[in-house]
């Protein structure tokens, strides 16, 4: 770990409550990252490349973030046109961290971010203040909980979200229990799914609320037709039952509204539930900040550059929006801490004349949800409403109706994030939909 | 564990450590006695002390003349001072009961007189004008306001008495199952799950167990039936738009206050409880029709709070002693020695206002030991607590100083409501032993935040380990609430 110097800017503005020498621990950086995963690894690697001084505060023990939980292969195929684990690929971002001489500080969780860019960190070497000329956000997300989807009953132990058991698994050797039920069909419940079967525990089935899974295709086979684990669709969980220990839970399935229908309810016996119904980008620090969010992706309204509503605050990877693969997490790193750094040297302008990209019909999101009138080469990410087949992507001009982009897909999944490049210059509001 | 001195005679039991039990504890800690408590269960307030509002009640909703009210004026003037003094976190919010129409201002009016007939300070009816003033996001045409009203973490109360009544000699012992008890001419000896225990004088504070309780000396003068009370707790978020509880005009049959919206004192606001007699003692489901009711009634007062997520649900029972279709109003507190078994004292039907009332039901039991023996204050009685001091709540000054003076300090164990390692591994030492994952919740709030211990778990199952646990030992609420089944490899 290391620990770097005192600041040599004073502290100006920087307002403090109880600190008796002010000036003692605040910190001054060109670039601080806030997360030290698979986006803000990258993200510090794209600033200090641009030149930067960065610094990235990482509150896990050590570098990796979420990738160090995970285990199985399938990581670095597009990043590293190969199949690796999620340590393995920490790993070469890390060394490469280490090649650029980046300052890293783990254990250190940021517990505040103004809108002027202090930050106010706590690690077991202290607490302190760190000044930051640009922040790039990668926190990452959190699960969605058994309380935030009011499944009634009784509180049992043995009910977990899949992350925290993957966690307890991977990282802790512990077991989980004997009989494992699994709702919702998000891609950590599915490699959880496979990864319990290797361990010995009996995975009685996968439950997904929607008439579609929720994660990639290839997870499917490959944790769970390969070892025959039933996976029911459009049926979810309706009550749980234990006092000390979760001893069952009653399974029923629903209607197009999604309301449980009467009469299919089945109880299944099982100690361990495990629930992967969706990510949370972890957003408390941006909006500390004043940063923009999005009530579509749960995370930052971004530009172009990945740059928030708070100038020379950015935003990549899951805090921005949740993908399906951690290499694209680290493309948006890699964009957003190159920006970061160009921001710290006052070579982006934060103001300028600005058109807005919308979704349409068929379309939860589109994003950047901004780009800098007479941008070229935009990379837009988006997501379909439902699953598609023959379907036709369309960016069209909102004022003039001008086709900015036209292209037809095989096959749309919500669970697939898509990425496609506006090659031409956009000066107007556009809106992205999807048409049979 | 077995207990080491089972022919040890204790001058007082107390079976239930609730509010009550553990009031009740501490008073008799200013006296020279030896008292002891036993609660079955693996913490302190895990009944029907942990399943309600945490309102710190002004006195208006109970019947002039009963001890109800009697116990809750006087509870109101000490428990502000005691919460203080224990370091206990607690605001004097107010309150505004809230009236749709003019009938309900009747209602209100009639509750206004009970209040000021009971002693209840500065009670106002107000109009819609000073609603919006009070809290803008209330819908009301009148309401009643009562400024003495306020919210207290009531498990947090409840250690903290029974902490304090420790620090002063008594004696506290968790996972002890009374099921039998033998009236001996000079003392009561208690079967317990770990032996027997002999006492002079035994008070029943079992809450809803305290009719079987009081049925193993052969004094069962009620009978205690469960009422359910389902609750919703909003992200902390909401507690930005609600200062100070809301509640509708009460139900006329006075069976509850009501399903109101209460503030709690780091954001999260409860909505809730809803109210329906159950035959298990032990029930504490959630059920769906329940929660969505909830909300409706609950958004109804209060509409902006309908964009706040729940971030968890809860259900207290309490321990009414007027049953089912029972006419003549709610039954008042018992408190009362023995017709039968002499030394033997039952509290009875102790559901709102309890946690109020708590500090003045405690003295009561000395009254009544009083007119049997003489007690002589005990020199030294130390009434407060230290102030344990909470990171969240530090400013920048003095988390640097304790950082630095101790890494754990450093470490955040909780993400959502800031907690360190070192209130983790306080909590952890307690004196009582409470060593599940809701006894370190109740103690440091990891696992109350929008994540639910997503985060902390995994940090808190380790911190444990080091503590000198085996992962099979670790339970959520002690007994066979086990997290884990051991290692995956040895």
């Amino acid at each position: 770990m290391t620990v770097f110097g005192m600041g040599k800017h004073g502290n100006v503005g920087v307002k403090t409550q109880g600190f008796a020498t002010p000036l003692e621990r605040l910190r001054d950086v060109d670039v601080a990252v806030i997360g030290g995963g698979p986006a803000g690894l990258a993200a510090a690697l794209g600033a200090s490349r641009a030149g930067a001084e960065v610094v990235i505060l990482e509150r896990g023990k050590r570098l990796g973030g979420i990738l160090n939980q995970c285990i199985h292969d399938g990581f670095g195929l597009a990043l590293y046109k190969e199949s690796i684990s999620g340590p393995e690929y920490a790993e070469r971002l890390m060394d490469d961290v280490g090649r650029e001489g980046i300052r890293v500080e783990t254990g250190a969780m940021v517990l505040d971010l103004s809108a002027d860019k202090i930050l106010r960190v706590n690690s077991r070497s202290g607490y302190s203040l760190v000044r930051a000329k640009s922040v790039v956000l990668a926190m990452g997300c959190r699960e969605r909980t058994r309380d935030m989807i009011e499944i009634p009953g009784d509180r049992p132990a043995g009910v977990w979200t899949a992350g925290t058991a993957q966690n307890l698994v991977n990282l802790q050797n512990l077991r989980l229990g004997n009989e494992i039920v699994i709702l919702g069909s998000g891609d950590i419940g599915l490699i959880m799914a496979r990864r319990l079967t290797f361990e010995g525990m009996k995975v009685k089935g996968v439950f997904e609320i929607l008439p579609w899974v929720g994660g990639l295709e290839r997870n499917v086979r490959q944790c769970l037709s390969d070892f025959s684990i039933p996976l029911e669709l459009t049926t979810t969980v309706v009550d749980i039952c234990g006092r000390d220990r979760l001893s069952s839970v009653v399974v029923s399935r629903v209607d197009e509204a999604l309301k449980p229908l009467a009469g299919t309810e089945r109880e299944i016996p099982c100690d361990t539930l495990l629930l992967s119904v969706g990510l949370i980008p972890e957003n408390e620090l941006s909006k500390r900040a004043g940063v923009e969010l999005s009530p579509a992706t749960g995370g930052a309204v971004v530009d172009e550059m990945f740059m928030t509503s708070v100038p020379g605050v950015f935003s990549c990877g899951n805090v921005l929006q949740i993908h399906d693969v951690a290499d694209w997490a680290s493309f948006e790193g890699f964009v957003a801490g190159k920006n970061a750094a160009l921001h710290a040297r006052g070579e982006i302008p934060t103001r300028g004349t600005i058109v807005r990209i919308t979704p349409g019909a068929g379309v939860r999101y589109a994003l950047p949800q901004i780009v800098r009138r007479s941008a070229a080469g935009v990379d837009l990410h988006f997501r379909v409403t439902a699953p598609r087949r023959n379907v036709w992507i369309e960016a069209r001009g909102s004022a003039s109706g001008t086709i900015f982009f036209r292209r037809k897909f095989p096959r749309l999944l919500p669970s697939e994030l898509q990425k496609i490049k506006l090659t031409t210059a956009i000066d107007e509001d556009l809106e992205v939909a999807a048409h049979d | 564990m077995e207990d080491r001195k089972t022919d040890d005679l204790f001058d007082v039991a107390v079976i239930g450590g609730g509010v009550v039990g553990c009031a009740v504890l501490r008073e008799l800690s200013r006296y020279r006695l030896r008292p002891v408590l036993l609660e079955k269960c693996f913490d302190l307030g895990e009944g029907v002390s942990k399943g309600n509002s945490g309102v710190i009640h002004a006195g208006f909703n109970v019947r002039t003349g009963s001890l109800k009210a009697r116990a809750n004026i006087a509870g109101l003037k000490a428990i502000y001072d005691l919460a203080a003094g224990l370091h206990v976190p607690y605001r004097k919010t107010g309150k505004l009961v809230v009236a749709p129409d003019e009938e309900g201002r009747r209602h209100l009016e009639e509750l206004k007189a009970q209040g000021d007939r009971n002693g209840t300070p500065g009670l106002e009816i107000v109009n819609a004008e000073a609603i919006r003033k009070f809290e803008p996001a209330v819908r009301g045409k009148w309401a009643l306001y009562s400024p003495w009203t306020g919210i207290i973490s009531p498990y947090e109360f409840t250690i903290a008495l029974a902490e304090s009544a420790r620090r002063n000699g008594a004696e506290v012992r968790l996972g002890r199952n009374v099921t039998a008890a033998e009236s001996k001419p000079d003392r009561f000896v208690l079967s317990t799950s770990s032996g027997p225990v002999s006492a002079r004088w035994v008070i029943n504070c079992a809450g809803l167990w305290a009719d079987e309780v009081a049925g193993m000396a052969g004094s069962a003068d009620f009978r205690v039936y469960p009422y359910k009370g389902e609750y919703l707790i909003l992200d902390k978020a909401a507690g930005d738009i609600l200062r100070m509880p809301i509640y509708p005009v009460p139900p006329r049959d006075e069976s509850s206050l009501g399903i109101h919206l209460t503030p709690t004192m780091e954001g999260p606001v409860l909505l809730g409880p809803s109210g329906e007699y159950v035959d298990d003692k032990n029930d504490a489901r959630s059920t769906r029709p329940v929660m969505d009711m909830l909300k409706a009634e609950a958004f109804r007062m209060v509409p902006a709070l309908g964009r706040f997520p729940v971030i968890h649900a809860y259900t207290g029972l309490r321990p009414k002693i007027d049953g089912p279709g029972e006419t003549g109003g709610p039954a008042d507190f018992v408190v009362a020695e023995s017709d039968r078994r002499p030394r033997w004292v039952n509290f009875g039907g102790i559901e709102s206002p309890g946690l109020t009332a708590a500090p003045a039901l405690a003295e009561m039991v000395v009254e009544i030991i009083g007119t049997k023996e003489a007690l002589s204050s005990k020199d030294g009685f130390e009434p407060g607590l230290p102030d344990l001091p909470r990171f969240a709540r530090l400013d920048d000054g003095a988390r640097a100083a304790r950082a630095a003076a101790d890494p754990d300090w450093g470490e955040m164990v909780c993400r959502c409501e800031h907690v360190t390692r070192a209130e983790v591994r306080t909590a952890v030492r307690n004196p009582f032993g409470a060593n599940s994952l809701d006894a370190i919740k109740r103690r440091t709030r990891c696992g109350m935040g929008r994540c639910q211990g997503g985060f902390c778990t995994p940090r808190i199952v380790e911190i444990l380990q080091a503590e000198g646990l085996k992962p099979e030992d670790i339970t959520k609420r002690g007994g066979l609430s086990r997290l884990v089944f051991g290692r995956i490899k040895p």
